[in-house]
């Protein structure tokens, strides 16, 4: 992992004295609400509907256990004891009190996190592949990439005040887990002919009331040029983006309206003239950060390790877990955990503080100390030895943290909504939560298969359903909560924007039109088709039928 | 208006003119309009001149010209309006622009640090509490990463150049 230097302990610590003298000003009077607001905002602290919520950034979603147990401890002293880990893999807290978040702030700068840019028209955390370094498909750690692109990004003085916020992804897998092609900027590790490693750019993607699909703007970028590239494409959306409208002041209305050549050529131009100054990347430099993502000390291990075999033989539920929640790793005998903080009727995404500590624990005991934060709003522990796997999911059942659901029915996205978020037509929580109790057979639910419900409670799409298998979108039909249904999203290399199947549903309805969706596609999927390729096989018109055949 | 220049209060020798104000003696700022259709009769006077850019103007508009120009200043509408870092970056570092470059508008406090970084060197500020705030506000962050248009080495430069340990 990555560690801080004097230069980015000094600036997170006059970050936290600048902040905490706002906040000052803000509390003497000397700051009105208005002018403290921008202020705030760039430091990740919104007013929701009930409180202040702070949101704290998870670099490309890497946490150290001890950062873990700072957060668990924030949790407890500051908020009501839980944590909500967010789809930008960060995490926020919904109850902190003004006066204390420069205390937050200052015990997160002890263990070298911080809250800069989790919110604001910046760039924001820019997001990864939650198996990076331990994923089999790999070309390279994406995290090196991520942490010079975090440094580049903190407090550029010239992209402070963007048209709108700006997002980030990179990815080192050929299977897209990150996805990049629905982001502001999408960085997609490429080999070149000669053998070297560079970088695919796709631009323009996005989700939000348009969602768009990024296009590439350029096939291959080499290493050394990824910041003034990135600098390039901002200067030119700085200057040229739309600050009239904010519902088309993203990227990706820009280049629409110029045309991805034309943007393309924008860009080249400002490009040619940056592409060899200061921000050229040192390969010294390069190396520095790479020596931070070396891989852990990995035993050399069988890869078919006898004991966890016949523990899965004999334990259903541990196979069951084993099934959805372990993936293949690199290195022979040891495999990827996902933990899932998705059980049956609980908030997606949130963890208490005492499962935060016992995750710091198990990370300790059996994956180098490192714990991941998915976008889909699970944790990862990326380096279990197989041996070890038993163990860990005994301890996690402990803590109610085995749900055995990754990638199934029940491991939804669901944003905040109506009961946090001001902006919410409907609420989310619940309805994920009314999902997850009607399918809570979790039998039926591997039956399912891979199955991805995404839930929004308005049309900003921070429950990304644009790109849900199934997704649920909050409506207002006079004062009521319905919900829009899209089918046959999709987030990964073959990214599709979901279509609408029809006329919204309304609260009491939403659960019930997911299940006839779901009992539709196992009534016509072929033998082991997923629900994605059944709905690429056969369109939305069985769906149509089944949904409002009644009607 | 208060007018900061090397972190204090100073006199403002310019007159930053309407398109309906009659031309002065003295240096002056016109509009971009202005130097486009008055261009010859500007030159003919024969004292300082500066142009003055809405923050839909890009510098390109004006980059044959500015030798011609002591000043250029570029307008915030809105703090939030951020198309004007890119231009004074552009200024400076595209077309080497050493004269005065000002920051007028929505110029607050918290707003000095990333100006003076991207080549903005006067600001036009609505208050004496703002000056008085300058020299905390540019140096209560002193860690950059990025190359700027200001003197400020980037944490990369410095990293280089640290003795091995
Ligand atoms: S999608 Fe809408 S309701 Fe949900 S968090 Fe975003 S803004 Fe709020």
């Amino acid at each position: 992992m990555y560690r801080y230097d004097e230069f980015d302990h000094t600036l997170v610590t006059e970050r936290v004295h600048q902040f905490r003298d706002q906040v000052e000003r803000r509390l003497s009077g000397e700051l009105t609400e208005d002018q403290f607001k921008p202020l705030r905002l760039m430091n990740g602290l919104y007013l929701q509907l009930h409180a202040y919520m702070l949101r704290v950034a998870v670099p490309y979603g890497t946490l150290s256990s001890t950062q873990m147990r700072k957060l668990a401890y924030i949790a407890r002293r500051y908020d009501k004891g839980y944590g909500h880990f967010t789809t930008r893999q960060n995490i926020q807290f919904n109850w902190p009190k003004l006066e204390e978040t420069p205390d937050i702030l200052a015990e997160l700068a002890e263990v070298e996190m911080h809250a800069i840019q989790t919110s604001g028209n910046c760039i924001r955390n820019t997001t990864s592949d939650q198996f990076a370094g331990a994923a089999a498909d790999e070309i390279e750690d994406p995290r090196v990439y991520c942490e010079i692109i975090r440094q580049w990004s903190t407090l550029h003085p010239e992209f402070t005040f963007l048209p709108r916020k700006f997002k980030i992804a990179v990815t080192g897998a050929d299977h897209d887990r990150a996805a990049v092609r629905v982001h502001d900027i999408g960085l997609q590790m490429r080999r070149n002919e000669a053998g070297e490693v560079g970088f695919e750019v796709i631009v323009g993607g996005g989700l939000g009331r348009t969602p768009v699909i990024g296009q590439t703007i350029r096939e291959f970028l080499p290493k050394q040029h990824l910041l003034s590239y990135l600098e390039a494409i901002l200067r030119v959306y700085n200057q040229l983006g739309r600050r009239d409208n904010l519902y088309k002041a993203r990227i990706k209305i820009l280049v629409r309206s110029e045309g991805i050549e034309n943007f393309a050529r924008l860009v080249e131009e400002e490009w040619s003239h940056i592409k060899d100054s200061a921000l050229q990347l040192p390969e010294d430099e390069i190396t520095r950060i790479e020596t931070y993502f070396a891989p852990p000390r990995y035993e050399r291990l069988e890869d078919t390790v006898r004991e966890f075999e016949v523990k899965r033989f004999e334990d259903r539920d541990f196979a069951s877990w084993v099934r959805t929640n372990v993936t293949a790793h690199k290195e022979p005998g040891y495999a990827v955990a996902t933990i899932s903080l998705k059980p049956t009727g609980k908030p997606p995404g949130d963890a208490s503080a005492w499962q935060m500590d016992a995750v710091a624990d198990l990370a300790e005991s059996y994956s180098f100390s490192e714990i991941r934060v998915t976008h889909e709003q699970n944790l990862v522990l990326p380096n279990v030895r197989k041996a070890d796997l038993y163990a860990l999911w005994q301890s996690l059942r402990d803590v109610e943290l085995a749900t055995p659901n990754a990638g199934l029915l029940s491991d939804m996205i669901a944003c905040p909504g109506l009961d946090y978020c001001n902006l919410a037509n409907a609420r989310s929580i619940p309805v994920a939560q009314r999902i997850s109790e009607r399918f809570s057979d979790l039998e039926r639910q591997h039956d399912i298969g891979s199955l991805k419900i995404k839930i929004s409670g308005c049309i900003n799409a921070c429950g990304h359903h644009h790109v849900g298998h199934i997704g649920l979108l909050g409506v207002d039909k006079k004062g009521e909560e319905f919900y829009q249904i899209t089918l046959g999203g999709s987030a990964d290399e073959n990214t599709a924007i979901g279509k609408i199947v029809g006329p919204a549903f309304s609260y009491d309805d939403v659960v019930d039109a997911v299940e006839k969706i779901v009992d539709t596609y196992l009534n016509i999927r072929s033998e082991d088709e997923e629900f994605s390729d059944t709905f690429r096989r056969v369109g939305l018109t069985p769906f149509k039928e089944t949904l409002y055949a009644a009607h | 208006m208060p007018l900061i220049k090397e972190g204090v209060l100073a006199e403002d020798s310019w007159q930053s003119l309407a398109d309906e104000d009659e031309l002065r003696e003295g240096p002056i700022v016109v509009t971009l309009e202005r130097w486009q259709s008055e261009r010859d009769s500007l030159l003919a006077r024969n004292t300082p001149l500066g142009v003055r850019l809405r923050s839909d103007q890009s510098p390109a508009l004006v980059a044959e010209d500015l030798e011609r120009f002591g000043l250029v200043a570029l307008e915030f509408p809105k703090f939030n309006d951020g198309r004007a870092y890119s231009y004074a970056r552009l200024l400076r570092d595209r077309y080497g622009f050493k004269g005065e470059v000002r920051a007028v508008g929505g110029v607050f406090r918290d707003q000095f640090l990333l100006m003076q970084r991207c080549g903005f060197d006067a600001f036009e500020v609505a208050d004496k509490a703002a000056v008085e705030a300058w020299e905390k506000a540019i140096s209560e962050i002193s860690v950059t990463y990025q190359p700027g248009a200001d003197a400020r080495r980037p944490a990369l430069a410095l990293r280089r150049n640290r003795p091995a340990a």
